[in-house]
């Protein structure tokens, strides 16, 4: 063990690398590796029956699309929750820093019962939509409000600390070069923060395409129309119908590593990026 | 151009010259826009909690909280924290003790793997217990045959639990001992230490508020763990019921008040966990700077 590293005077390289290792591998990755073993032990007809069905493939639609949109959703008001906390004053202000993390810290049970009970018809917020033939709650525009409501906080916290450094000459240079303010938000915080807001914007994406708690009490689950990826494993598992769970289950985790990768190759371009800009 | 010039920078605050400054309506709408979506989105799922919970009195509410199936379900929530949240304690230190203070190849590897468990659906972090110790599953034969239950009993929770909180401690330690760096500890070996000694009077009153961070999120996600937990527990009202679980039965029984009542206590672990969580990003930015302070001071 000793040899792989570089020298260093400081004790305990072995016994700490070794017990992070040893509790890696017997809490994470042999677990994981579970549902790979399934997913290769059912053969290829009995996967792709199971992840090809069409109530299966409508729930990927659902799950994918809505994850999509509320990301985007999410980058919009993240970005303006980021500039108001950096760059105004205003009564409030330090609630909303310390509140925007509730989706974080509100249990996903009680954040879905809450979602469910103000935008159901009867609801506080509901019954004010209802009028106007808006109907948010038990269908896809339940599943979209309970994502933008969970994902909120990544894109406002990554961005949030890139936006506080960078340097206000760079957007006095630019509006003494005669640009608007506009045009130098455009072409010069923009930029800046663009790694930081595609961060932020997958990382919601990746979180909400898993998300199951705050969304299963809003969407009315409707089969087809409003059941998403996460609650068909759970239907399939209530049916003992363990392979389909985990076949659908395999295609999710595929995905989630993907974009654990792009989110890694995000953050890599974010650490080059500001610390040669700092 | 020249008046701006002629000032020293540190005279104006900061964004504040004309330049730099958005037209009053930008600037109006934008905290408009803010504070609106803030309370549609955060305040009122709060305040609708809180509300419905108290919809019928006091008397009610207590009533709700105070039976047989509600209070085990809080000491099932409190224990599965009390175990989960210590071993995880234990690994993320051992983990950023390796990682921020040795160089190894692979490194980066491995701290992606830590944060595997964040990038699960919480759903399949319950999924692979069944699929371990489920009948059917790798271990479930030799489980029957030895009669110890694991899945749709307590141990099932505590591990899925461990599986969804393990990154929580190690991702916040990692980075503050990256930046921290060795000279400390380096010195105290120099100086006779012993590696206990090192860790416990060096690098430990360095981190600690940093820690404590870390265990608060993670006690916030374990007690409030939905998904995984649902899949494990087999939901036995009394026996294997969390706090989050026997929300969502109240709550598919109608039982609506009693549904909110059970929240209203995990959503005021919510409201806790961050106003502690504010509290140590202060106290965890200060130590950074003392110790950076301490390191120029050295040098």
């Amino acid at each position: 063990m000793a040899s792989l590293k570089r020298f260093s005077p400081l004790p305990g390289f072995g016994l700490s690398l070794g017990y992070t290792l040893f509790y890696l591998a017997l809490v994470v990755l042999i677990p994981l590796a579970s549902v790979g073993s399934k997913t290769i032990g059912m053969g290829c007809e009995a996967f792709w029956a199971a992840v090809s069905n069409p109530r299966v493939v409508a729930s990927y639609e659902l799950s994918f699309g809505a994850s999509l949109l509320a990301a985007a959703v999410n980058v919009v008001f993240g970005l303006i929750f980021a500039w108001v906390l950096v760059r105004y004053r205003f009564p409030g202000k330090g609630l909303i820093d310390a509140l925007i993390d509730l989706p974080f810290a509100l249990p996903t049970a009680v954040a879905g019962i809450a979602l469910a009970t103000i935008y159901a018809e009867n609801g506080p917020v509901g019954s004010l939509l209802k009028p106007h033939g808006i109907e948010v709650a038990y269908n896809p525009n339940g599943v979209l409000l309970a994502l933008i409501f969970i994902g909120l906080p990544f894109v406002v916290r990554t961005v949030q600390p890139v936006l506080a450094d960078l340097e206000k000459e760079v957007e006095e240079a630019a509006a003494g070069l005669g640009a608007s303010r506009w045009q130098t938000f455009v072409n010069i915080i923009l930029p800046h923060i663009l790694p930081a807001l595609l961060t932020g914007f997958a990382m919601a994406f990746a979180r909400a395409v898993g998300e199951y708690g705050s969304v299963i009490f809003i969407a009315g689950n409707v089969p087809m129309v409003s059941e998403i990826t996460p609650l068909m494993i759970i239907t399939k598992l209530e049916q003992y119908d363990y392979e389909g769970a985990t076949a659908v289950a395999s295609v999710m985790l595929f995905f989630s590593f993907i974009l654990l990768l792009v989110i890694n190759a995000l953050q890599g371009w974010m650490q080059n990026r500001y610390s040669k800009g700092a | 151009m020249s008046a701006s010039i002629a000032l020293p920078a540190g005279a104006l605050a900061r964004y504040e010259t004309p330049t730099t400054r958005e037209p009053l309506w930008v600037k109006v709408t934008l905290i408009g826009i803010a504070l609106a979506f803030f309370t549609v989105f955060l305040v009122f799922p709060l305040v609708a909690v809180f509300s419905e919970a108290l919809r019928k009195g006091w008397g009610t509410y207590l009533t709700a909280l105070n039976n047989h199936d509600a209070l085990a379900a809080i000491r099932l929530t409190l224990l599965t924290a009390v175990i989960a949240v210590p071993l995880n304690l234990v690994f993320g230190v051992s983990a950023a003790w390796s990682i921020a203070k040795f160089e190894f190849p692979g490194k980066r590897l491995l701290i992606t793997l830590i944060d595997l468990p964040f990038s699960v659906s919480p759903v399949i972090s319950g999924l692979i217990y069944v699929l371990l110790f489920g009948a059917q599953g790798w271990f479930g034969a030799w489980l029957a045959e030895h009669d110890i239950k694991i899945l749709f009993a307590v141990p099932g929770i505590v591990l899925a639990t461990i599986f969804v909180t393990f990154p929580f401690v190690a991702r916040e330690l990692i980075p503050l001992m990256e930046a921290q760096g060795t000279e400390e500890e380096e010195a105290a070996v120099v100086l006779g230490a012993s590696g206990w000694q090192v860790f416990w009077h060096t690098t430990l009153p360095n981190i600690k508020w940093g820690l404590l961070y870390g265990v608060i999120l993670c006690n916030a996600r374990a007690m409030g763990e939905f998904g995984a937990v649902s899949v494990v527990s087999g939901h036995i009202r009394g026996l294997t019921n969390t706090m989050p679980l026997h929300v969502e039965i109240l709550y598919n029984e109608y039982n609506y008040v009693a549904a909110f009542a059970v929240a209203s206590l995990l959503a005021l672990l919510a409201i806790v966990t961050l106003g502690l969580k504010t509290l140590l990003e202060r106290q965890t930015r200060r130590q950074l700077i003392e110790s950076k302070k301490a390191l120029e001071i050295a040098s």
